[in-house]
């Protein structure tokens, strides 16, 4: 099953870059209903495993095929709405290589400790996850804001410029993305709160990710802010968007990964 | 029996083909002619009623069109006698606009049948064009047709032709990439315009300067959507009177820079010597409108605006240089293009002159004899199968007895498809024939395209 959803996921890959190539309209069509089919089947592989895991799929390296179906979900929505196909050919691929490190990265041993069974740890995770999601979006828009900013700036209106969608578009799905992310964001910081409340008696509880998780959230903060009062957009906008997605990556990989989660006392 | 006389008393030497084939062109372009001929032969829309008048009332001439451009004027008639019909329509153009042919023939162009079937398919191509591609002509092309109907000019021929020319413009543009690049300033204007802005709805637009590029632009603008257009310039009487034309608001050149803030498009070409847009303009402008993307276009020689405005953020500046760079790629892309479209044309041709041929007068007769002559040997036959005993004599009886009645049957039709031979509804009659007796086998089926399309 998960090896099916792999497949999928590098199917949608190479039909989305075709699709860059060729800028034919059946393909694009083709790509978005394979990746459609992909969520499906990888939302049926992720319930079929809870049992045979034990817990939910938040905790180890089942994370990461976690994120991986939320960003496809989410793109999916974004895609819907903007009819921007371009951006499937940065989403799918992470999707795939998200999935990929799923099933080569041996699943240790875990042993879920009495503290993540907490009815607030799902919550914390699943808005924080939805939120790096939505964010993850609002930095390959910026990505390509900043090529596209680039050519026509520039006055180079080669292929790349004809493949990328407008300014606009880009810029507008870097805002909806911080509209919806933000709250979604802040909500997994509160029922972070309260979870750590509920099982150690302590709102606050100094962890390197903790720490970088709230310098994510004032970054995002600063540019809605900016954003709302005096018009901060456009370029600027996407150089935040990619460097608040880049420290939520960074905090993941080296703090989750290596350490093992949050370095609880 | 009956009919061979007639058959034999058909006259030869006459030309059949007094139908779509008479067609002519008479007119000039920007390849034959410079502008200040061009606008001496104008039609303008007020002069159409009488300007079609005046063409039927021309001798040999039984159908017109008129098609008048900035780009082109051109006479479509159909006439009775080729080298007369291109003779009279000449002295109608030189009567109607009053100027000694002599003036103005060494820039016209004539063609006619099969060359101006091609010329009409071309120019609704747009690959006549002096921008190969643009998409304008077509409904010009298509008002002048609603026009020329209007006034009864238009027959069934020109009825048949323009629809032919308008499917085959359709099928240019959707088989061929011929109009997707942007080949003038305007239209790259635009495009650019609508990589920054998305849509172009709802956005303001401000001509500062008014030279001739710039309305072309503008103009080009307000058919995209924009909802708003400024119009400043030194002089504020020329600002008004362009703001009139545009529907839009004249504003004082010495105020105009507290308005670029509710701008999202400039087009500048004023003839100031020094730069009169400057970076610390746009950035004031830019903070009052909370930093929504703003698109200079400046084509002025010397320039208008200050290149450094470039380097602001969520501004775009493209000076001519660099709106002729964008052109430059597209007109190569394009020309590749243009040839695909001549193949699609040759082959469209090729089969419309065939199209034609099946309604000639002769095959039809001839299709029409023909069937029935293969009727009425079908049914003797079965008739001498139940019959028995029967004599040659009485064979030969019943031979005449059922092709007098088959002749005088088909007799009448075909008188009446001769007797139309020279006229305006030879074809319609023609077309008739062909579906009553059934000959119209695998004709193409004219498309007929919508003029909405």
């Amino acid at each position: 099953m998960l090896f099916i959803t792999l497949f999928l996921y590098l199917a949608a890959t190479i039909g989305y870059i075709s699709y860059l190539v060729t800028l034919k309209k059946g393909i694009s069509v083709a790509s978005t209903s394979i990746l459609g089919i992909s969520f499906l089947i990888h939302a049926v592989t992720i319930i079929l495993r809870y049992p045979e895991l034990g817990h939910p799929p938040f905790i180890g390296i089942e994370t990461l095929s976690f994120l991986a179906w939320t960003i496809v979900g989410i793109y999916l929505l974004v895609e819907w709405r903007y009819k921007v196909y371009v951006l499937g050919s940065i989403v799918s691929p992470i999707a795939f290589i998200l999935l990929l490190l799923t099933v080569i990265i041996p699943e240790g041993e875990i042993h879920v400790p009495s503290y993540l069974r907490s009815v607030w740890f799902p919550l914390h995770v699943g808005f924080a996850f939805l939120g790096n999601a939505i964010f993850s979006l609002a930095c390959a828009a910026g990505i390509m804001y900043m090529i596209q900013e680039r050519q026509v700036k520039g006055h180079h209106l080669g292929g790349i410029y004809k493949r990328l969608p407008s300014l606009d578009v880009l810029d507008e799905i870097n805002e909806m993305c911080l509209f919806v992310g933000f709250p979604l964001m802040t909500f997994g910081i509160i029922t972070g709160f309260i979870w750590s409340n509920a099982v150690w008696g302590t709102f606050w509880n100094t962890s390197p990710r903790a720490v970088f998780s709230l310098i994510t959230w004032l970054l995002y903060a600063t540019l809605l802010t900016g954003r709302l009062s005096v018009g901060w957009r456009g370029r600027r906008a996407a150089v935040l968007a990619i460097t608040g997605f880049s420290i939520m990556i960074a905090t993941y990989f080296v703090i989750n990964i290596i350490w093992g989660g949050h370095a609880f006392k | 029996m009956g009919l061979a006389p007639a058959q034999k008393g058909q006259p030869q030497g006459l030309p059949l083909h007094l139908d779509i084939m008479n067609i002519i062109v008479v007119g000039l372009n920007h390849k034959t002619a410079p502008v200040e001929i061009r606008e001496k032969i104008s039609f303008q829309p007020t002069m159409l009623e009488d300007a079609h008048r005046k063409l039927l009332e021309t001798p040999g001439v039984t159908e017109g069109m008129i098609l008048s451009t900035c780009n082109r004027v051109e006479v479509y008639s159909c006439v009775n006698d080729i080298e007369n019909g291109i003779r009279e329509v000449k002295g109608f153009i030189s009567a109607f606009h009053g100027l000694p042919i002599e003036r103005f023939e060494e820039h016209l162009f004539v063609c006619s049948a099969e060359d101006a079937l091609k010329h009409l398919f071309r120019v609704a191509s747009s690959l006549d064009s002096m921008v190969v591609g643009e998409p304008q002509i077509l409904g010009q092309l298509k008002d002048a047709y609603q026009t020329s109907c209007k006034y009864t000019a238009a027959g069934v021929i020109i009825n048949k032709l323009l629809h032919r020319a308008f499917s085959v413009a359709k099928r240019v543009r959707t088989e061929t990439k011929i109009a997707s690049s942007a080949v003038s300033i305007s239209y790259a204007a635009v495009e650019l315009a609508k990589k920054i802005f998305g849509s172009l709805e709802g956005k303001v637009v401000m001509l500062v300067g008014a030279g001739e590029m710039c309305e072309l632009a503008a103009k080009h603008f307000i058919n995209s959507g924009i909802k708003e257009i400024y119009v400043t310039n030194r002089t504020f009487e020329r600002a008004e009177k362009l703001a009139e034309e545009f529907k839009g608001t004249p504003v004082p050149f010495n105020e105009f820079h507290q308005s670029l803030q509710k701008v999202d498009i400039v087009l500048s070409s004023t003839g100031a010597p020094h730069y009169i847009i400057k970076p610390e303009d746009v950035t004031e402008a830019l903070r009052a409108r909370k930093q929504k993307p703003m698109f200079f276009i400046d084509i002025a020689v010397p320039r208008d605006i200050d290149p450094k405005v470039n380097d602001i953020d969520n501004v775009y500046l493209y000076d001519i240089d660099d709106m002729q760079g964008v052109i430059e790629a597209n007109v190569k892309e394009r020309s590749k293009e243009a040839e695909k479209a001549e193949g699609i044309i040759a082959e469209e041709l090729k089969g419309f002159i065939h199209w034609l041929k099946t309604l000639d007068l002769n095959p039809t007769i001839v299709g029409i004899r023909e069937r029935a002559e293969g009727v009425r040997k079908k049914e003797l036959e079965k008739a001498l199968s139940y019959l028995k005993g029967v004599s040659p004599e009485q064979v030969k009886v019943l031979e005449s007895m059922t092709s007098a009645i088959v002749n005088k049957l088909i007799h009448h039709p075909i008188v009446a498809l001769k007797a139309h031979a020279k006229d305006h509804s030879r074809d319609m009659y023609v077309e008739v024939a062909r579906n009553m007796f059934n000959l119209a086998e695998k004709e193409k089926e004219e498309t007929e395209e919508s003029l909405e399309d």
